[in-house]
């Protein structure tokens, strides 16, 4: 595909007239995708997809547009022309665009890793073996991914890659559940088999009548995967440059009043460390690292060519959203072994669900508890936990109510799958907190 | 190239129990204006089809962006192998379910065109009336326009042409003051006045001088004291009520949700199937339809993406549970009827239960009722935040703007009101809806669900609704 997609590059590139010049950015993939309910099948099937997006400049008039690829020149080259011949008859009517900014320097990277999946049947076939007692729901998402971009100065970007994202969950009756993941390049049966026993085992205790607590404040523990969930919603604008600019961005006090978090929050944009391309898609490579907080205190953000051109900034990679690609938080000292001593009395959350905003100027988030979250007392889980809403501002939970981040980190690989599947990452702790506040 | 596709598809069906070809060819353009200056513009092509084979009991699919006969022919073998696959393992035995063979033609309202330059210009000048004052810091106004062609086949003779036309406004303003930012928009930040037609969509929306209308509200928020706390009467109005329905009637009632399909992603739902014709879900006053046939609605339709035809159906009618938002395989496997809203949002993702048009009827209540009615309460209006639970019942929603009701008289503009609430209670303390004139169409293109995920189109229209003895709050001092 690198080699049809250079091709495709090329053939753009003979088409321009004058002193046009253009970008373009290639997403494609072949994807198998299975659903599952009560341990059997409920949708099964596979995506051939790829799109490209191309776009015409002229001086400081431009235009993009996507169009779906086809994969065989007979019919791309037409999309291409008619996609070409779209965009110069715009460009005259366009205005000059002040925030215009244009790779002009040659990054050429190449990252390919070839692939190593077993078939989607035969981890399939593993799945529905394994779930013979117990009653499973999940998707299995797999298959090559490919990103490149090209421009008329020549620069070529290629990233390939071929990932399995399993995430399933085990229903013991109602909304309670435990969920699991397995995901990565390499499939192991044997890492599947031991997954799957610890969610089994971990489903016993939901057996257990689950309580309700009142509202109030309670001692908490958030596994890495909740303590994603607060992460990604403050990654919602919270570090664009242009929410921040525009005293928009939930963190903005940060900025302008000097708010810190806890000394032992260090948080950064990691290219080098995820899975994500390193180039985005007007043509610039991203940094290996970005340092975005450096021990409670906001140093960075994330600054697209767009807004540099905006605020006069020098733009570091970011896309147009402005969002961490592979979020990176540091641990802490205490180790995940002795996370439920040290929580004594209070609650442990595997996972909050259905974050938003209740007063974005305080950080404050609003969401649910969600799958196994337990009561625990002197260090041993009671009771699986009724669902209960949070709201809580993240000035204080990841301030002065932090009280531990785990010594281990894990490495969380988005499965989002809008319109393509995501190459996401987040690797970061788990914490110990005071004082959670819930309200319903 | 639809003619080529029929062709095609008839040379090449396998000998299998059922076989469709669903094609959408779909383009777009979006405008945007931020800050009076032309942001970059981007146009969409996206054509591709899904093959759908059910054989022997097993269900698969395969779906390509290659339209050629190779193309097709290896979708067609990839489709089989996993219906193979699937056989003896699946939900549910896919071979004992009727699927339909429809015959028809549907199309979008016939509507006034659209014009880029013209869209431009207007653009640029609601943008330019946004600034009103200094404190504005923050200011957009877009118009998304999609037009999409539909072709779906069967092995047995269906064939099915739907196009529609889409117009998605927006505009969108930010003020600040110190540590105080507060934004305003036109229904919504997330294009709440999406809907069905052409340029008639922009003036039913109020698109025309919106700019300077949307940026004093803006301002007039900077002044305005926090939503006050307690419990009080909620009126609110169809901006928000789009997001009440959305998220605690539409949801929880779509059937496979309530088969357990969506567990792992997002969520169950507290209502379960012996519920449906005795479950009181509101107070008497409380109607729902899911109601296709609106032209003018986001999600209006003639059939769903499985051939299923679609009419207005009540599904809560005087506040009792009927029907659940369910197509012909989810209600195959809950032996229940429901609606035809197996839908998918492109070619690239297969049909599940969507809500499409879910809407409130309009009752007999004028505003200045509702408003007399309430000894002391406050008017939201505007969705801006929003969370519930994967049971879809624990909810708490906010709203750009409120105003308060006391003695029965709307009061001073109040800032970051919310609400919360459970939403197996809440509609019963709906006590009052409003007539038609207080109503309006409003939709999201914007509602997340499934796995793979899929973001589609919805429609919800609503009169405002009054809600007593409602847990309310503002934000932090």
């Amino acid at each position: 595909m690198k080699t049809y997609f250079y091709q495709l590059a090329d053939f753009i590139a003979a088409r321009l007239q004058g002193s046009e010049q253009y970008q373009c950015w290639y997403s494609a993939e072949a994807s198998d995708f299975v659903r599952f309910n009560r341990s059997a099948i409920r949708q099964s099937g596979h995506v051939q997809q790829a799109a490209l997006t191309l776009h015409l400049i002229d001086g400081r008039r431009h235009g993009s547009a996507t169009a779906a690829l086809a994969g065989h020149i007979a019919a791309d080259g037409a999309t291409i022309d008619q996609l070409i011949a779209t965009l110069r008859a715009q460009l005259p009517d366009l205005p000059e665009d002040p925030h215009l900014l244009v790779a002009t320097e040659v990054n050429s990277i190449e990252f390919i890793e070839p692939s190593r999946l077993p078939s989607a049947e035969a981890i399939v076939d593993q799945v529905l073996r394994a779930s013979t007692n117990v009653d499973l729901v999940g998707i299995l998402a797999m298959g090559p991914m490919m990103r490149g971009f090209a421009n008329a100065a020549g620069q070529r970007n290629w990233h390939q890659s071929a990932t399995f994202n399993l995430g399933w969950s085990l229903y013991q009756s109602r909304d309670k559940a435990v969920k699991t993941s397995y995901a990565g390049s390499d499939w192991d049966s044997l890492e599947f088999a031991a997954r799957m026993q610890d969610a089994i085992a971990q489903l016993a205790m939901l057996q257990r009548a689950p309580v309700t607590v009142k509202p109030g404040a309670y001692r908490a523990f958030l596994t890495p995967t909740a303590l994603h969930e607060i992460v990604g919603m403050f990654n919602w604008d919270g570090l664009a440059e242009k929410s921040l600019r525009t005293h928009q961005s939930s963190l903005r006090r940060m900025r302008d009043e000097g708010l810190r978090l806890n000394p032992a929050i260090t948080l950064s944009e990691d290219t080098l460390g995820g899975v994500a391309p390193g180039f985005q898609s007007d043509g610039f490579i991203k940094p290996p690292r970005i340092a975005l907080i450096e021990q409670g205190v906001l140093t960075g953000s994330m600054i697209s060519p767009r807004t540099a051109m905006e605020y006069g900034l020098v733009n570091n990679g970011a896309g147009s959203g402005e969002a961490m690609a592979s979020i990176d938080l540091a641990g802490g000292s205490l180790p995940m072994a002795h996370a439920l001593a040290e929580l004594g009395t209070g609650l442990f959350v595997s996972n909050l669900w259905y974050l938003n905003f209740s007063d974005r100027a305080n950080c404050r988030i609003t969401g649910m508890t969600r799958f196994a979250t337990f009561w625990v007392e002197d260090g041993e889980i009671k009771a699986p936990l009724n669902v209960m809403r949070f709201d809580e501002s993240v000035f204080r939970l990841l301030g002065d109510k932090l009280l531990a981040l785990t010594s281990e980190r894990e490495l969380l690989l988005d499965s989002d799958s809008y319109g393509e599947r995501a190459n996401g990452s987040a690797r970061l702790p788990g914490a110990l907190v005071r004082d959670f506040t819930f309200v319903l | 190239m639809f003619d080529t596709l029929r062709h095609l598809f008839h040379t090449l069906v396998p000998a299998v129990d059922f076989c469709s070809l669903r094609i959408v060819d779909e383009s777009g353009d979006q405008i945007t204006v931020r800050h009076d200056i032309l942001q970059p513009l981007t146009t969409s092509i996206d054509r591709g089809a899904m093959v759908t084979i059910i054989h022997r009991g097993g269900y698969g699919y395969a779906a390509t962006s290659d339209l050629s006969s190779a193309g097709l022919k290896d979708a067609i073998a990839r489709a089989q192998a996993w219906a193979a696959a699937s056989a003896g393992r699946s939900v549910i035995d896919y071979s004992t379910i009727t699927m339909p063979h429809p015959v028809g033609r549907y199309a979008s309202v016939a509507s006034t065109g659209t014009n880029r330059k013209d869209l431009i210009a207007l653009l640029m000048q609601e943008s330019q009336a946004c600034r009103i004052d200094p404190r504005i810091v923050d200011w957009s106004a877009s118009v998304g326009t999609i037009s999409t062609h539909q072709l779906y086949l069967t092995s047995g003779g269906g064939d099915l042409e739907q196009q529609f036309r889409y117009v998605i406004p927006n505009l969108s303003v930010t003020a600040n003051q110190g540590a105080d930012t507060q934004t305003r928009s036109l229904g919504g930040q997330y294009n709440g006045y999406c809907r069905q037609g052409g340029l008639e969509v922009l003036a039913d929306a109020g698109f025309y001088g919106s700019g300077a209308r949307v940026a004093a509200q803006a301002i007039e928020l900077l002044s305005a004291p926090n939503c006050p706390s307690g419990t009080m009467d909620l009126l609110l109005m169809p901006e928000q009520m789009m997001l009440q329905i959305h998220e605690s009637i539409g949801h929880p009632i779509e059937l496979d949700r309530i088969l357990g399909d969506e567990r792992n992603f997002a969520g169950t739902s507290f209502v379960t199937l012996d519920m449906f014709g005795t479950f009181q879900y509101g107070s008497s006053l409380l109607n729902v339809t899911y109601d296709p046939t609106r032209s003018e609605q986001f999600a209006s339709y003639g059939w769903d993406d499985e051939g299923q035809p679609a009419e207005k159906t009540y599904v809560i009618r005087d506040g009792v549970l009927e029907r659940p938002l369910g197509g012909a395989i989810s209600q195959a496997r809950a032996g229940i009827e429901g609606v035809a809203n197996a839908r998918a949002c492109s070619w690239n993702r297969a049909p599940i239960d969507r809500m499409a048009n879910l809407n409130i009827e309009a009752g007999d209540s004028s505003l200045d009722d509702m408003m007399r009615s309430v000894e002391r309460g406050v008017l939201m209006d505007t969705n801006v935040s929003w969370s519930i639970d994967d049971s879809r019942n624990k909810f708490q929603f906010g709203c750009e703007t409120g105003r308060l009701i006391v003695d029965g008289e709307l009061k001073g503009v109040v800032k970051n009101p919310n609400y919360r609430g459970i939403s197996e209670s809440f509609w019963r303390s709906l006590k009052a809806v409003g007539n038609a004139s207080t109503a309006d169409v409003m939709g999201t293109p914007f509602c997340g669900k499934g796995e793979p995920s899929q973001v589609i189109r919805v429609g919800h229209a609503s009169p405002a609704c009054l809600f007593a003895n409602v847990d309310v709050f503002g934000g932090e001092a």
